[in-house]
């Protein structure tokens, strides 16, 4: 029997040689004259243990990992006698890491082959659209609002309520646009779905679109992701090929097309109003709202502008019911949260489960605490808008209201986490020195605030009249917070006053002059 | 699997520039996209192609100007031979990427934005390539390297400097 071996093509693989290690097994296979089959797959998530390569077995798939080309060898010859090796990890679905989650987006990340829409359509895709096409846009959006799914980029809108808007807007044309400008660091399930399941994208874009009478979708994915831009652009052409984009899809009365645009570098781009100045081929500048881009989007036309998990959450909803999805979560957050696990971390990587888990569980627990087996002092969830918290605070669920009511936020659900040599205040200047890199300019507090504030922690930082700086820096916090136009300026003083308020320890005068003072 | 790969791009060109610039003049928002392709094609944007890109869109010289300056891909001028891009933001700096950056620069003579003397290398921060879990990472040329340490920045700038 010929052996069929599974290699993710994911970014993160590749970065740790999974392009090597299918070289290896091809050189192997070769010289063995076994025939052999390998089927590039995305990532299961578990990045500590990439590459992670499967091998199909009558007991279901058996994963090793991590596989470098040294060690393609000896796991060959384990993988052909079925025999013991240091890295095996025993059938991939009974791994504990990947058994405890609740996987209803990422269910076929990792496990099917991105490129092929048969294989797509084998394990479930594009029966969401299917019901769709049947229930029409009135029974759409009752499910839709009903799963309680909120925007997963970060501001948690309910998406039910933004279809609604553009459904009832009356235009000659309207616009369904993919924010994959996933620019937080400490964040990459965007990538990973876009890389690793893309015609999940495509079927969530397409029923947004039957949903609100929208022909045309744009998929705006960041510069920096390559692999994603590929895989994208290639779902597009055979979901093309399958009936799935163009006219009558699916074989319904309904058309929908859609193409990947490319960003070129700006943060604030991922800032909705901003991307779509980009997309219409101008200055990333944030827009005032209202209008609200449900009303006046792309284009001056009535725009749906979701998040890619938003909308690759939508074809399990659809496809199970509202209710299978909205039976997992806490409060007003319903549904599950593709977590990452980011930064100084033993065990990296997507973790996708229910909201309520608590920050401790996911950093500890889940992860591992660091890799370099130092404490944590520090974990920054939310992107570099997000507040730092330390261990204190470990006993906050993941929830946005949660988190929020402790001066933080769960943004696009990436958690980086610091070990104790982090020096908090280079952390708060950091922060004010990518609001002045990537702000747009338009409004002042953003434009100027961050340049002053970078200036003021310096201050701080070299010991220049210490407790006045401290509070001039709180109080421009408060006036970027409030008198910003986007979330850019508006978000930066979370992780400068979590810093402050959570790690004053670090901006402390200089001991000298405590001691002085007592 | 480590040669080096070596981009290579067409000199500038008025007429070739007046193809690509047509070749994508009739999508909708059409300026990002002609910027990447000239890119793509010439290493860079050049100058002159500016007022072309404004007069096929019928925009003012200062609007794509404009365009071409507020984002942080488009070149002004050609980049070195090859570019090696670090991650600099939260997640690599927490798993160490401060003291890799300050090695690569004093192993190649320059600071994070500049290229070296000879040309040959072009350092630059990226803010985020979405490996935030096999921290810190780097690009060159268009290949992806997770989980640095010094002997991997070690042999990424050396293979640069090739």
């Amino acid at each position: 029997m010929k052996m069929k071996i599974f290699v993710p093509r994911d970014a993160t693989a590749v970065a740790v040689g999974a392009d090597e290690v299918v070289a290896a097994f091809a050189q192997i296979a070769a010289k063995r004259s076994l025939p052999i089959e390998i089927v590039r797959t995305g990532s299961r998530g578990l990045h500590w243990l990439e590459p992670m390569v499967e091998v199909a077995t009558l007991k279901g798939r058996v994963a090793y990992g991590p596989v470098s080309s040294e060690d393609v060898a000896s796991v060959f010859e384990s993988m052909a006698s079925n025999g013991p090796h240091a890295l095996r990890l025993g059938v991939a679905d009974e791994i504990p890491w990947l058994k405890r989650q609740t996987r209803l987006t990422f269910a076929r990340c990792g496990v099917i082959d991105p490129r092929s829409l048969e294989d797509y359509r084998a394990h479930g895709g594009y029966k969401g659209l299917e019901r769709a096409l049947s229930l029409g846009s009135d029974a759409i959006l009752t499910e839709v609002t009903a799963s309680g799914l909120r925007g997963r980029g970060g501001a948690g809108f309910p998406t039910g309520i933004k279809w609604k808007t553009v459904a009832q807007a009356k235009a000659d044309r309207k616009f369904i646009v993919c924010n994959a400008d996933e620019g937080d660091s400490g964040t990459f399930a965007d990538r990973m779905i876009m890389e690793g399941d893309p015609f999940l994208v495509i079927e969530g874009m397409t029923t947004a679109g039957i949903t609100v009478g929208a022909t045309k979708g744009y998929i705006y994915i960041r510069s920096e992701y390559p692999h994603a831009v590929a895989a994208m652009k290639a779902a597009i052409v055979a979901a093309r090929r399958g009936g799935y984009l163009g006219d009558k899809i699916g074989g319904s009365t309904h058309s929908f097309d859609m193409e990947v645009r490319v960003g070129a570098g700006a943060y604030v781009c991922g800032e909705e109003t901003s991307l779509l100045e980009s997309l219409e081929g101008r200055r990333g500048l944030v827009r005032a709202k209202p209008p609200l881009p449900a009303h006046h989007g792309l284009f001056g036309k009535p725009t749906v502008i979701n998040n890619v998990l938003s909308f690759a959450a939508i074809p399990f909803i659809l496809a199970e019911g509202a209710k299978a999805y909205a039976d997992f979560g806490m409060g007003r957050s319903r549904g599950t949260m593709p977590i990452q696990l980011a930064g100084n971390i033993r065990q990296g990587g997507l973790f996708e489960t229910a909201f309520g888990v608590t920050l401790g569980e996911l950093v500890d627990d889940i992860g591992g605490g660091t890799f370099t087996g130092r404490p944590v002092r520090a974990v920054q969830v939310g992107g570099p808008l997000g507040a730092y918290f330390p261990r204190a605070l470990f006993d906050t669920p993941f929830d946005y209201e949660a988190f929020a009511a402790r001066d933080g936020l769960i943004g696009h659900g990436g958690i980086v986490v610091f070990d104790d040599s982090v020096d908090m205040r280079k952390q708060a200047r950091f922060a004010m020195e990518f609001c002045a890199v990537e702000s747009c300019g338009k409004c002042t507090p953003c434009r100027i605030g961050s340049t002053r504030g970078v200036e003021t922690i310096e201050k701080i930082i070299r010991g220049e009249r210490v407790s006045e700086n401290l509070a001039l820096v709180e109080d421009l916090c408060n006036t970027m917070k409030f008198g910003s136009l986007c979330a850019l300026g508006g978000f930066t003083p979370y992780p400068v006053l979590s810093a402050l308020k959570h790690f004053r320890e670090d901006f402390a005068p200089a001991p000298t002059t405590l001691q002085a003072a007592e | 699997m480590t040669t080096v790969y070596e981009p290579s791009y067409e000199p500038w060109d008025e007429t070739r520039g007046a193809e690509i610039i047509a070749e994508h003049a009739r999508q909708e928002g059409a300026t990002l996209v002609i910027l990447h392709a000239l890119q793509e094609a010439f290493g860079y944007v050049p100058e002159a192609a500016i007022p072309m890109v404004a007069q096929t869109l019928n925009l003012s010289r200062a609007e794509v100007h404009g365009v071409f300056t507020f984002y942080h891909d488009f070149r002004h001028k050609p980049a070195g031979r090859h570019v090696l891009k670090l991650c600099r933001a939260e997640a690599c700096q927490a798993a160490g990427g401060d003291a890799l950056a300050a090695r690569a620069e004093a192993k190649l003579g320059v600071s994070l934005g500049n290229t070296t003397a000879d040309d040959r290398v072009t350092l630059e921060p990226i803010y985020c390539l979405g490996l935030c879990s096999t921290a810190p990472s780097a690009m060159l040329d268009g290949r992806l390297i997770g989980r640095l340490d010094e002997k991997r920045i070690d042999a990424l700038v050396a293979e640069a400097q090739r």
